[in-house]
């Protein structure tokens, strides 16, 4: 068996908010709750959720943009939890990411050129030649032409940007991309060409992605696996074609049976499960399983004891008392 | 109830006139949800704007005509469309934060409302307040009306918003993307709160959205938009299933899909959408269209009846 690429081992992330001066005090949320994952070569992991459901976080934990509360975070097997930014750098080469707003992940006062020259400046020691050849280089891979090296990002269009923002991610010719959002920003038409050009460069780069999305036929389309998360932790992780044939989790359900699709021979047959109310608040999370409040499953046991994620015969693990199909 | 025809929208600007909608023709009945379909820059959203009236810009040059119930709108001053805006028509935007004023209780704005077109006491109308609240699913309205529009979350403030846009029952209701920013599970809730809307007050309802999935749930007929101009009419069923316009089509296969086999790769659309200050002579998706040929440097009319297309193709084969 490989190795995995990248592996969190209990990863928390926790945030304080609040004033000490104020009424409520300083509070405690729980970004990111104890999750384990293993991510493999080449494969690419879907997370998806509703919003503050943490999958942004946990992005930026595994890139190292936040530091992480507790647990720990391996990649290439290096631990690399604790590493100072210094000590991060060089690995920095290594993993990279796009951002869902390529209208401000881009400095407007900067020509293409630049920008996809910035990490090739800062990590190599190459000449100026050099950079320039592979700038050319890099722009035709994302499908831009060279005539765009002089331009400013705001004479492109967002499906134009973000390939900018690819080229700038792939440059240093990382193991790793963590997207997140990559597509949300863009019309349905160029959204399309932006996840081909996804799945192509990994093929010919050999890339692994952790694809962040909350729209889940994207996330479907481009992920091996998906892991679903809710208030902080996973609560179902298997391979994509699997989860979305027969999710096993009551909230992987209600999730994609909300999925609104515009096949209107199979309306009939799909059955939608409206969940009530919102996302309970990260700061003070329902006790036992913290789906247990909108689950039309609910027992008693799931309103006292917290189920833990657990492998069921089928490949897939879940944290569910009484998961869809098959028992624990 | 609404009937707009040929409604042309152009601003002046430094770079010379830009048209942003040309020539748009389109009817909405009663308890009918009108689905508007296209991509930013399409026209959907300026086109309802000029229908509720709030088209402001001294450089704008709107033309056509708007008919609510009869009665022409366009020509109508600022004092008058403001006594029909909320009583008669009224809108839901995306970001139901910037709807509403952050300094004041939404109990407070929704007795506001009330009583600009209604004569009634204060205390009354903090009571249909209530009403509205519960009629839209808030959970403890009574309490809800103290709140600020930053104590809710996204979906209870759209909410909110929707019982505002119902305080004085309009005949017309338009959403611009009411659920974009919202997430699945809570789309799902408040797409059911407009439809049981619809069947409990008859309104006329124009959804504009850029997701497929959305109209094939909402809408009973529905236009395609591209740059400024309607490129395909017609109901649920036809647009979805037999969809005639090549732009239609490319759009509908470029979603993924939820269910069965995962293509290799999605069939996109090459290029992206046209500037308006350069639109190509002909027809606008000519450039990005795979059948394009000599006739398509000439511009389409929308042709065919009740499930009409703007584009040569069927005429030539």
């Amino acid at each position: 068996m490989t190795a995995p690429l990248l592996e969190t081992r209990n990863l928390s992330k926790q945030f304080i908010v609040g004033s000490r001066f104020s009424s409520l005090g300083l509070r405690v949320v729980h970004a990111v709750d104890n999750v384990s994952l293993k991510i493999m070569p080449g494969e690419t992991v879907g997370l998806v959720g509703e919003s503050g459901c943490g999958k942004s976080t946990l992005g930026r934990c595994i890139t190292r943009l936040y530091d992480i509360t507790a647990g720990e975070l391996y990649f290439e097997g290096v631990d690399i939890s604790d590493k100072s930014m210094r000590q991060m750098r060089p690995l920095r080469r290594r993993m990279q990411m796009v951002f869902q707003d390529p209208y401000a992940s881009l400095n407007p006062r900067r020509r293409v050129r630049d920008l996809i020259a910035e990490p090739l400046r800062v990590h190599l020691n190459l000449g100026e030649t050099e950079v320039r050849e592979r700038v050319r280089k890099l722009l035709e891979v994302v499908g831009l032409s060279p005539d765009h090296m002089e331009r400013f990002p705001h004479e492109f269009s967002g499906g134009q940007r973000q390939r900018i923002g690819i080229a700038r991610a792939i440059a240093l010719e990382p193991s790793l991309i963590v997207a997140d959002e990559p597509v949300s920003a863009l019309d349905v038409s160029v959204q399309a060409q932006i996840v081909n050009l996804l799945a192509d460069l990994q093929e010919r780069l050999s890339l692994t992605y952790v694809f962040i999305a909350h729209d889940l036929s994207v996330v479907r389309q481009i992920s091996t696996r998906i892991a679903v998360m809710y208030l902080g932790s996973i609560v179902e992780l298997g391979l994509a074609r699997d989860i979305f044939a027969r999710p096993s989790h009551p909230y992987t359900q209600a999730l994609i049976s909300a999925v609104p699709q515009p096949d209107l021979k199979r309306a009939g047959e799909r059955k939608r499960i409206i969940l009530t109310g919102d996302v309970p608040s990260p700061i003070d999370p329902p006790q036992g399983c913290r789906f247990h409040p909108r689950c039309i499953y609910a027992t008693d046991k799931c309103r006292k004891e917290r189920p833990i994620l657990l492998p069921l015969p089928n490949g897939r693990t879940v944290a569910c008392h009484y998961p869809l199909n098959g028992t624990v | 109830m609404l009937e707009v025809k040929d409604l042309r929208i152009s601003f002046r600007t430094e770079h010379g006139r830009v048209r942003a909608v040309d020539g748009v023709s389109f009817d909405v009945a009663q308890s009918e949800i009108l689905g508007v379909v296209g991509e930013s820059g399409s026209g959907k959203t300026i086109s309802l704007m000029a229908v509720m009236g709030l088209i402001n810009d001294p450089n704008a040059v709107i033309e056509g005509s708007i008919k609510l119930r009869g009665r022409e709108l366009i020509g109508l001053s600022q004092r008058q469309m403001r006594g029909l805006r909320g009583r008669e028509i009224a809108m839901i935007f995306q970001d139901p934060m910037t709807a509403m004023t952050p300094v004041y209780t939404i109990g407070w704005q929704i007795a506001e409302q009330i009583r600009a077109h209604e004569k009634i006491g204060r205390r009354a109308a903090f009571a249909r307040a209530v009403d509205l609240l519960a009629e839209v699913n808030i959970p403890n309205p009574k309490e809800a009306i103290h709140r600020y529009p930053h104590q809710l979350s996204g979906g209870m403030r759209q909410r909110a918003v929707i019982a505002m846009a119902l305080s004085c029952h309009p005949a017309l209701l338009i959403a611009d993307e009411p659920t974009t920013a919202l997430d699945v599970t809570v789309q799902a809730q408040i797409l059911d709160l407009i439809r049981k809307l619809r069947r409990d007050h008859k309104s006329a309802v124009v959804f504009i959205t850029h997701d497929m999935g959305v109209i094939a749930e909402m809408a009973d007929r529905v236009m395609v938009m591209y740059s400024g101009r309607i490129v395909e009419r017609g109901t649920k069923a036809e647009i979805l299933l037999e969809p005639r316009h090549p732009y239609t089509k490319a759009l509908l296969d470029s979603i993924p899909p939820l269910e069965g086999e995962k293509p290799k790769r999605l069939r996109s659309i090459p290029g992206s959408p046209p500037s308006l200050f350069d639109l190509p002579k002909g027809c606008s998706f000519a450039p990005r269209c795979p059948w394009r040929f000599e006739r398509c440097a000439e511009k389409p009319a929308l042709e065919g009846g009740k499930h009409a297309a703007a584009c040569f193709l069927k005429a030539a084969s």
